[in-house]
């Protein structure tokens, strides 16, 4: 931990968390388990009507993916935060959040017991005020979702390993929202879920040779 | 306010507006008169032209929807829409909510995963984030729709076309959906990610998307309500379309009363997630019944 680290979390497998990334300060998301996916959604700390829109951010881009350079807008198309640094080199933006609902449509009602990323979002963005309302597409970090030619798509294998991390830099003030993803059903969490460590600096730890976790 | 040439008189004496009574006759003179093809017919079954909705069914939506313009209607469960892109330009940014629990709308992201597929096409069913079916797709005549990019703002439309608000030449379809929305009480915060109709987009193996443009004119779609449902469009350019001009034309919205898919149609039986969702719905339909 540097002088320059304004919070370091461990979020245990299947829990959420959410903080507060001012502008310029940079957010890390550290796989420390490999292949588990972090769903993940940001509102702007001074009007949270202005959240990520995934449909945004892929429009603006022309391009599916998330890698070291995307930029990450909102509903009004504005930059939000900008992806600094990643090891993993490819993360969704179409598959959205798990929810129990969704659960019993992938796999049957046998699945609505289970735990899913949408109770996260609800229970932690209740801190800040957020609600179903708030609720949108999500980016999915460390998650591999191709799209076929005929459009199949689907959750596969994860490209990630323990240790990748993600950087990103907050364009203003931003709340950061967090699901630890707890699926079981499908390979984006290598059918194990495991902590993720969230980190929030003053500077980009991986261009000042902050190193990985 | 807009108004004819003939309301424009040089002098008080010649004004067809002078006075109240002359006004009255000035404001009620202008049905008859009108030759706008952009328009809505109420009631819906005055609709001139009767060649595509099938015989028997009552129309109680029946509106051509001008480039620029959006619209927005509540039909009970069972209605099928029509939509017609009558010269080929038209494409129609939807928003899906259950009538009357507007929380509950259309998950873009839950309606290609859940499916396993990206690309709308019939047989395709529009999910809700409570794990319902909200509409399924009966007829498609385009191929050619988007669910990756969602509605244009007005930000992005001051960028292309130099302006994006709603009383400019080139509105923004967010700015739009946020006057449908405002009508029906809802919010900014309450639109959904949205899908296209009648403009596509695939995306390679990388994840590069490359625009397909549209299908041509009269390609229609065909969408049934599997729930109560309040429908929103806005008819307005693709993000990704790369002309340079706002380019947009008409779409034709017509709807009549049908009913909803039922355990012994293809539909329901035709995927595991279908079955499931179809279910769900009516479920959920019969327990508030």
């Amino acid at each position: 931990m540097s002088a320059e680290t304004v919070s370091e979390t461990v979020v245990p497998a299947r829990a959420p968390w959410s903080g507060l990334v001012r502008a310029g300060q940079f957010l890390s998301i550290v796989d420390l388990g490999g292949n588990q996916a972090v769903d993940f959604l940001l509102y702007d700390a001074a009007d949270t009507d202005l959240r990520y829109s995934a449909q945004n951010t892929v429009a603006a881009a022309g391009a599916l993916f998330l890698t070291t350079g995307s930029v990450l807008r909102d509903v009004e198309h504005r930059p939000m935060a900008t992806v600094t640094a990643d090891d993993c080199g490819r993360h969704d933006t179409i598959g959205g959040a798990c929810s129990k609902e969704s659960n019993t449509l992938r796999y049957g009602h046998q699945a609505w017991g289970q735990h899913a990323c949408v109770e996260n979002f609800l229970h932690e963005g209740a801190r800040w005020g957020l609600g179903k309302r708030d609720l949108t597409g999500n980016v999915n970090w460390f998650m591999n979702v191709p799209v076929e030619d005929d459009g199949c798509l689907g959750i596969v294998d994860g490209l990630s390993a323990p240790g990748l991390q993600v950087t990103m830099r907050a364009e203003r003030d931003l709340i950061a929202l967090i699901s630890n993803c707890p699926q079981i059903n499908n390979p984006c969490n290598a059918f194990d879920p495991t902590p993720v460590k969230a980190v929030v600096t003053a500077a980009d730890r991986a261009t000042e040779g902050g190193g990985r976790a | 306010m807009t108004g004819s040439a003939s309301a424009q008189a040089d002098t008080p004496e010649d004004s067809a507006t002078a006075t109240t009574y002359a006004a009255r006759d000035h404001a009620r003179a202008q049905e008859s008169a009108a030759t706008v093809a952009d328009r809505s017919w109420v009631p819906a079954d005055t609709f001139p032209d009767t060649t595509d909705h099938p015989e028997g069914q009552r129309l109680v939506w029946a509106e051509t929807v001008a480039g620029g313009g959006y619209a927005h209607k509540v039909l009970a469960p069972g209605a099928v829409v029509e939509l017609t892109d009558l010269e080929g330009e038209s494409c129609a940014q939807l928003a899906l909510f259950w009538a009357g629990r507007p929380w509950e709308r259309l998950c873009v992201a839950d309606t290609v995963k859940v499916q396993w597929n990206a690309y709308l096409g019939a047989g395709a069913l529009l999910l809700s984030d409570q794990g319902r079916a909200l509409a399924s797709l009966d007829l498609d005549e385009s191929g050619r729709h988007d669910t990756f990019c969602g509605a244009a703002t007005a930000e992005q439309n001051r960028e292309r076309f130099g302006d994006g608000e709603p009383w400019s030449a080139t509105p923004a379809a967010r700015e739009l959906l946020k006057l449908a929305a405002a009508k029906n009480d809802l919010a900014p915060r309450d639109l959904p990610p949205t899908v296209s109709l009648f403009k596509g987009v695939k995306a390679d193996p990388d994840g590069r998307l490359r625009w397909t443009g549209g299908a041509g004119a009269g390609a229609r779609v065909r969408i049934r309500a599997e729930a109560p449902l309040l429908v929103m469009l806005a008819n307005t350019p693709h993000p990704l379309d790369p002309r340079e001009d706002y380019t947009v034309s008409s779409l034709r919205v017509l709807a009549w009363k049908d009913r909803p898919t039922a355990p012994d149609d293809p539909l329901w039986e035709s995927t595991p997630e279908i079955r499931r969702a179809l279910s769900n719905t009516a479920e959920f339909l019969g327990a508030a019944a």
